[in-house]
């Protein structure tokens, strides 16, 4: 009978003591953790977020450094296409303008000699103009020394002057 | 008055138990003395040899009164012979203790040097017995065992702030965290959890602690705390009052004007409701009581084989057993806790739930 009969000392002391325990516990122990639980559970959600997102950006990151460098190889490609057609080009203007400088320089050089050697050709027939009426000066000289020769050449110029 | 209203508890749950020819058979190792309440801690030994706590006995009898409860268990034994032929044994208080007489750990006011008995009970006046009892010093043992448990918990998240646990916290976060996720929001669903979240866990590591203290076989474990009827009432108690004050008018409404019942029913339906409202909370208190008395009775009924049998061979059979049983009263302990909290987060729910006809 004593097994099923509350007793109220009991009843007392247990009543204190839980309703103790219910307010201590709660106002110490499950709201300051569960609150913390949940803090933490929210850090743990939104530090996931972030990582989704940060995945995401990095993706993102990873498509415009691979377009990037796409366009920066293309326009190296043009580049240096453009570098070696004005390579190309200069180099064969370069050329053009030397041949054209060869002919040039050639056709003066040309000329300068054609007018040297005019101008040495008109002084070689001046100075045998010159000799040789030296020459003639001094044969006349030599040939009007003596009588006999001066007869001798009239003769012979009287010859000439009959044949004429 | 307070028997009578439990007379129907004793035949409908306690015959078992009391009419076990075994539980009787030896009067001086009695299972039943064993899983009750009593003035004193019993460690060892038996009758006057007997080694044990003394503990403070307060009465409030014209003042209050506080001795020790050895003035009591080593009075003076008496023996009165009723009328009926059976024999009573009880004891009379000495020294500060004079004029109390203790009978099955009841302790009655002496009018002459004897007690008066009447139909087999005493018909003494009993003073208000407020004393710390076995079951009182173990509730408080559990009660301070969980608070410490549980403050050295919250400082660590008070210290370390929202981290992963460690230490005790690892052990007792996912318990709270349990009653929260598993008995409290699925029961009282839409945020109304964090009302009753304190209760309810409250509840529960109240009763797991009491529960596991009571499967130490040595002190201060060992008391049958949670398999006492005041203990579990009160607990029942608590849930009743909750669930009556938060009740919502949906709540009456379904007591005394059930839906879809014609008027004519309603005298017998509404005395049916209304019993209604309190059998929730009674198997409550009955469920904590007989699965924990039970569990403390068959553990000590396996070991008393081999004191009734006078032969330690008996061991062999007893011991195993008996492992066999604690070892399932350890999984018992976590149950009833779990099924007190999750039926009182149903009932509460249940009487606040809106209307959804």
């Amino acid at each position: 009978m004593e097994l099923v009969t509350p007793s109220y000392g009991l009843l007392f002391w247990t009543g204190l003591t839980f309703c103790l325990l219910l307010f201590v516990l709660t106002r110490f122990v499950w709201k300051p953790l569960l609150k913390s639980v949940n803090a933490r559970s929210k850090i743990i959600e939104e530090a996931l977020k972030e990582a989704e997102k940060a995945r995401q950006e990095m993706q993102a990151l990873n498509a415009e450094n691979e377009r990037i460098l796409k366009e920066a190889r293309v326009e190296r490609d043009a580049i240096l296409k453009e570098a070696k057609d004005a390579g190309t080009k200069m180099i064969e203007e370069a050329r053009e303008k030397a041949k054209a400088e060869g002919v040039k320089l050639m056709e003066s050089a040309k000329s300068a000699i054609e007018s040297e050697r005019n101008a040495a050709i008109t002084e070689m027939k001046a100075q045998v103009a010159i000799f040789s009426v030296e020459i003639a000066e001094r044969m006349i000289r030599e040939s009007w020394s003596s009588d006999a020769k001066q007869k001798e050449l009239a003769s012979k110029l009287a010859e000439e002057l009959k044949l004429n | 008055m307070k028997n009578a209203a439990f007379n129907a508890i004793l035949v409908l749950v306690g015959s078992f138990f009391f009419s076990s020819s075994v539980l009787r058979a030896n009067e001086e190792f009695s299972i039943m003395h064993h899983i009750q309440d009593a003035h004193e801690w019993h460690l060892w030994g038996e009758g006057h040899s007997a080694s044990a706590i003394s503990l403070p006995i307060i009465l409030i009898d014209k003042g209050v009164k506080c001795f020790s409860s050895s003035h009591l268990y080593h009075g003076k034994q008496q023996q009165d012979t009723l009328k009926d032929g059976s024999v009573q044994t009880y004891l009379i208080g000495v020294g500060p203790a004079k004029g109390y007489a203790l009978l099955h750990e009841k302790i009655y006011k002496l009018a002459a040097v004897r007690l008066t008995f009447h139909n087999g009970h005493p018909h003494n006046e009993t003073p208000w017995d407020f004393s710390i009892t076995k079951n009182v010093l173990s509730l408080f043992v559990g009660g301070l065992l969980l608070l410490i448990i549980m403050l050295v918990t919250a400082n660590f998240y008070k210290r370390k702030g929202p981290v992963a646990p460690q230490g005790l916290a690892k052990f007792v976060e996912p318990l709270i965290v349990f009653v929260r996720d598993e008995i409290a929001i699925p029961n009282l669903p839409d945020g109304k959890h964090v009302k009753y979240i304190g209760f309810l866990t409250t509840v529960f590591f109240f009763i797991l602690i009491n529960n596991l203290l009571g499967m130490v076989p040595v002190f201060p474990g060992g008391a049958n705390l949670t398999g006492n009827i005041t203990v579990t009432f009160f607990l029942a108690c608590c849930t009743l009052v909750i669930t009556l004050f938060s009740a919502n008018k949906n709540y009456w409404k379904h007591i005394f004007a059930t839906p879809g019942v014609p008027k004519a029913l309603l005298p017998i339906m509404i005395p049916i409701e209304v019993v209604g409202i309190f059998t929730k909370p009674f198997a409550l208190m009955i469920r904590l009581f007989a699965n924990m008395t039970a569990g403390h009775i068959i553990i000590l009924a396996l070991f008393s084989i081999i004191f009734l049998n006078k032969s330690v061979a008996w061991a062999g059979l007893s011991v195993p057993m008996a492992l066999f049983i604690s070892v399932l009263e350890v999984l018992v302990a976590f149950l009833q806790a779990y099924l007190f909290s999750m039926l009182s987060a149903l009932f509460i729910g249940a009487a606040i739930e809106d209307d959804h006809h």
